[in-house]
């Protein structure tokens, strides 16, 4: 049968109307309790279940609740926490509750942006649990109203050195170039972290942005009773069958015989999808858009009858599906990709589904909007499904004690005055610059279409965040994806913290003025009190960074149960809340790049702070220590910093810039050397922190160092001045040797050829890679 | 101002950035065509753009080769009319029979997209704007991009000064090491025997403003806009 069948449509369109006498509990066998706790759902969540019904469920019903009532969609663990986050702010145009948030970027522009974790996915089957991550998240962005126009992924795998670790790497980096390459929208950005309690549970994050004129904003809702729900896209199969559920479950040996619960990705088809919904959205024919993402049916017609407050009655039957004998229920959970609901006025489907068509999609009516307040589920004449609608999306909520870990407590508060000295510091150099978390990441943004759809003007690996132009405007858009694991697995508040100010400063470094967060919280088993304990504070963390840097959260994910076996049971992954921050360039022309450009730049190191080796990727990677407090946190001279930065770049001043990240100073400037193809000699000021290694080495939460040529010091070190920050003189950009000198260090300090550095940074990953 | 015709196929993702390129940067007339058109609707010029044209599942092309669409660029390419195929519509040229030879899989066989050097080989309708062998840095970005041919062909296009650029170091000199993807004679662009036709791997329409890192790639579609005031 062709899949453009009009009569079919006809037939669907005409056989919608719902007969009258509505019988009042639908056929099937009821569930119990057992039956329900396969789909996830505990005995006192079934009992209220039961009590929101006032029956027994039917088996569909049961499995609808459990997959809304998951924590993927149901947020019942996070939810009273999330609440903590601030959301608000005059250049929100979209907070939290739609498919993505939305920042105002000034001309009319808005952007929406959004990430998601495909994390149990891609630990079974890593290139399509990846693809599908790109595929889901880029849906929710087109659902706004919004073009997907730029990608970035945060990733976390093991012990680079294991056979697992680069199997899962190069899986999903092939799955995530799959897919973002063939449908057209560019991986910009992102960052890689190893450590090896991400070997069986790695970190597959993806954010993606989309940009949309103010008036094509869209919202997943249903309108008003009498339009139609238009199901349009891929057919439905069994795959994905349960993957909220199992997203939300403990990750297992069983897990490896779940691959039916992992999609396939089919780009393609999501490329007409994209453009089909982009059209319909300007030809104004539609009320509502939302993806069907985890839960499938379930969950977008739930959320989009819940925010317009109004019943659905769906035609099951009418489902367009890809294999025969699906039960209702299996057709309702099937997570089948690539899929969209869309919302149509009476009087404007004819156009719609001919719109679509025109795409050769497959687009079917399979509902009405009701006047009731139920979701009733209908094969043909029969009812088989009915339940209120506000219940379904009101997920029980639970808040839980938590309770530090004594061993983080003792190893943050470890004393590391006495640690050793290395008697080399250009060795230590390289070590760090070789360091996987250091380390470039070339050999894997060159298998990403990073330039297509020519608006990517910093590319990957150039700066501190990546930056798109606006067609039209003179306004460019920055984005960020950051997080430090060793820093939140020592101190959650204030490492969560510190994500929010390393992406703002990431963007400030590129001349961005941050606008907005995504968050994506990668945790543990939350009904354990020590993970609950790194949630609670987290969210804590992020909340006051949030609020000091004025860069509200506009939505997220939430992904908890990461976590791996031990021979004693199991152990949550290194708590990852990722951010992601978008902000805004006023004139893309003015931006920073971190490579030097010029012989006889003057470099500076601008910011507050001391450096301090605690938690440090230093003591990581040289001394084999994860332990110490991580940076010393001023969220006001953090924000000073940003706002120094940014003022700098957007006034032409300064067009090369790289925070004190992970492997502090001397890494900073080495990464300049390397980006840039230009030497350096610099002195670091013996004032700077008490050893030298902290001096080199040490971490920061307040300083950038600019390059900029000498008659501009003056401007930098008054902008510095005017709020309250030092500007230090470091030395100048010259030759091709990198000289750092510190008095207090062996050696005098290190001098090393440019080449010598650059084939530590550049050959770890490439070797991993096997390139 | 002359009309330029950039296909659509589903699956095409470079037609919107090459509409861009000829249209608001170089100031042509650059319409979209469909793919299931059978009439062009007279356009001066072709351009088939890349991405992964009906998803490219089967071989790179292979499917859009056989479109209605690209039945009305053969007879428009045999009236002497000017076709560039870039990336993917390299791949469909070469799978129509208006270019020789095939694109396999890079040698690397990973995606690759970065900039490459490309030197300028022989002077042809669409190398005008360049000085004869020009070095350009220009993007490239795909899986399948390795040039093959029979010994035959790859002697005919030598032979006959076919081809029109060729992967070469940045100081223009040919060398395995900046050879992207392992094609034969380092071939990143070949025309066909009347020189009206031109197939290429890199990317021009990103490469046409210094916003973007470069502009190498502005010659290449000014001539096509000059050919087609001509053509």
């Amino acid at each position: 049968m062709s899949a453009f069948d009009t009569t079919r449509l006809d037939q669907a369109h005409a056989s919608v109307a719902i007969p009258d006498g509505v019988p009042p509990v639908p056929g099937g066998a009821v569930a119990h309790a057992e039956q329900a706790a396969t789909f996830g759902l505990s005995a006192d969540e079934f009992a209220l279940m039961v009590a929101q019904l006032g029956r027994d469920p039917v088996a569909v019903e049961a499995a609808m609740f459990g997959a809304l009532w998951s924590e993927h969609c149901g947020y019942k663990n996070s939810r009273p926490l999330l609440r903590r986050l601030p959301t608000e702010g005059p250049q929100v145009l979209q907070g939290p509750g739609e498919n993505a948030g939305v920042v105002d970027v000034g001309d009319g522009w808005g952007v929406a942006f959004k990430m998601e974790s495909h994390n149990h996915p891609s630990a079974v089957e890593p290139v399509q649990g990846a693809a599908t991550g790109v595929g889901g998240i880029l849906r929710d962005i087109f659902a706004m109203g919004a073009r997907p126009f730029a990608v970035l992924d945060a990733l976390r795998f093991g012990d680079i050195s294991t056979a697992r670790t680069r199997y899962l790497l190069d899986g999903v980096v092939r799955g995530i170039a799959g897919y973002g390459n063939a449908i057209g929208v560019p991986t910009v950005g992102g960052e890689i972290g190893f450590h090896r309690c991400f070997e069986q549970n790695p970190l597959v994050n993806v954010m993606a942005l989309g940009l949309l004129r103010h008036e094509q904003l869209q919202s997943g809702t249903v309108g008003e009773a009498g339009n139609l729900l238009v199901y349009v896209g891929s057919r439905t199969g069994r795959d994905g069958l349960g993957g909220a559920v199992f997203a939300s479950a403990d990750l297992t040996d069983a897990s490896d015989a779940d691959r039916p619960a992992v999609q396939v990705g089919d780009p393609f088809m999501e490329k007409l999808l994209l453009e089909a919904c982009l059209e319909a959205i300007d030809a104004d024919l539609v009320v509502g858009v939302q993806d069907m993402g985890a839960a499938g049916l379930t969950s977008s017609v739930a959320e989009m009858a819940h925010r317009a407050g109004r019943g659905v009655d769906l035609r099951v039957d009418l489902v367009p599906r890809r294999e025969t004998g699906m039960s209702a229920l299996e057709v309702m959970l099937s997570e089948s990709q690539e899929r969209m609901v869309l919302t149509a006025r009476p009087d404007q489907v004819e156009a719609l589904l001919t719109l679509l068509r025109r795409w050769e999609l497959e687009a079917v009516v399979v509902g009405t909007v009701a006047s009731h307040d139920r979701f009733r589920l209908w094969e043909g004449d029969a009812l088989v499904g009915d339940m209120p609608v506000a219940p379904l999306n009101e997920a029980p909520t639970y808040v839980r004690v938590g309770r530090e870990d004594p061993a983080v407590r003792a190893a943050r508060e470890r004393d590391l005055t006495a640690l050793a000295l290395p008697d080399d510091p250009g060795a230590v150099l390289l070590e760090v610059l070789a360091d996987p978390n250091v380390a470039s990441k070339q050999a894997v943004y060159r298998q990403y279409d990073h330039q297509v759809m020519t608006n990517s003007v910093v590319l990957p690996g150039a700066a501190d965040a990546a930056v798109m132009r606006i067609k039209g405007s003179r306004r460019g858009v920055a984005a960020t994806v950051d997080c430090n694991h060793r820093y939140v697995y020592l101190a959650p508040r204030h490492g969560a913290a510190l994500a929010v100010v390393e992406a703002a400063r990431n963007l400030a470094a590129v001349g961005a003025t941050p606008l907005g967060v995504t968050d994506n919280l990668n945790f543990g088993n939350p009904t354990v009190a020590e993970t609950y304990y790194q949630l609670q504070e987290a969210i804590e963390g992020l909340r006051e960074a949030c609020l000091a840097l004025s860069t509200p959260v506009t939505g997220g994910n939430v992904s908890l149960y990461n976590q791996y076996r031990t021979e004693t049971g199991h152990q949550a992954i290194h708590p990852t809340p990722t951010v992601g921050m978008v902000g805004v360039l006023p004139d893309v022309e003015r931006r920073a790049v971190a490579g030097l450009r010029r012989d006889g730049d003057v470099l500076v190191l601008l910011g507050a702070g001391t450096p301090s080796i605690g938690a440090s990727t230093y003591l990581w990677c040289v001394h084999g220590i994860e332990a110490g407090a991580p940076p010393e946190l001023d969220l006001a001279a953090a924000d000073r910093l940003v706002r120094c930065l940014a003022g700098l770049v957007q006034d032409g001043i300064v067009d090369t810039a790289h925070d004190v990240g992970d492997g502090g100073l001397a890494v900073a400037v080495a990464e300049m050397a390397i980006l840039g193809d230009r030497g350096a000699r610099i002195d670091v000021p013996a004032a700077l922190a008490a050893r030298w290694d902290a001096a080199l080495f040490g971490e920061a939460a307040a300083l950038a160092v600019v390059a900029v040529p000498g008659h501009r010091v003056a401007d930098v070190t008054a902008a510095a001045d005017s709020l309250g920050l030092e500007a230090q003189r470091l030395g100048v950009v010259a030759d091709r040797r990198l000289t750092i000198r510190h008095d207090g260090a062996p050696n005098g300090g290190l001098d090393l050829d440019l080449d010598v550095l650059r084939s530590a940074f550049e050959g770890t990953i490439a070797e991993a890679l096997a390139i | 101002m002359p009309s330029i015709a950039v296909l659509r196929f589903p699956g095409s993702n470079c037609d919107a950035d090459t509409h861009h390129a000829l249209g608001q940067v170089l100031g042509s007339d650059a319409r979209f065509v469909w793919h299931t058109e059978h009439d062009l609707g007279a356009p001066d010029a072709v351009v088939v753009p890349g991405g992964f044209s009906y998803g490219d599942y089967l071989r790179s092309g292979a499917l859009a080769a056989h479109s209605p669409v690209m039945q009305a660029v053969r007879a428009f390419a045999q009236r002497g009319g000017p076709v560039l195929g870039i990336c993917n519509g390299f791949q469909i040229l070469t799978e129509s029979g208006l270019l020789p030879g095939a694109l396999a899989q890079n040698d690397g066989l990973r995606f690759e997209c970065r900039d490459v050097h490309v030197r300028v080989e022989h002077p042809s309708a669409f190398t005008r704007g360049y000085a004869n062998h020009a070095v350009l840095r220009l993007p490239i970005a795909h899986h399948e991009g390795r040039y093959v041919a029979d010994e035959a062909t790859l002697e005919r296009l030598e032979g006959e000064g076919r081809v029109a650029l060729r992967y070469v170091r940045h100081d223009g000199a040919v060398d395995p090491a900046a050879n992207p993807n392992g094609s034969l004679h380092a071939i990143a662009g070949i025309v066909d025997e009347r020189g009206t036709v031109l197939g290429m791997m890199p990317h021009p329409e990103r490469a046409v403003e210094p916003l973007l890192g470069g502009s190498d790639g502005r010659g290449l579609l000014e001539a096509l806009i000059d050919a087609a005031v001509r053509a």
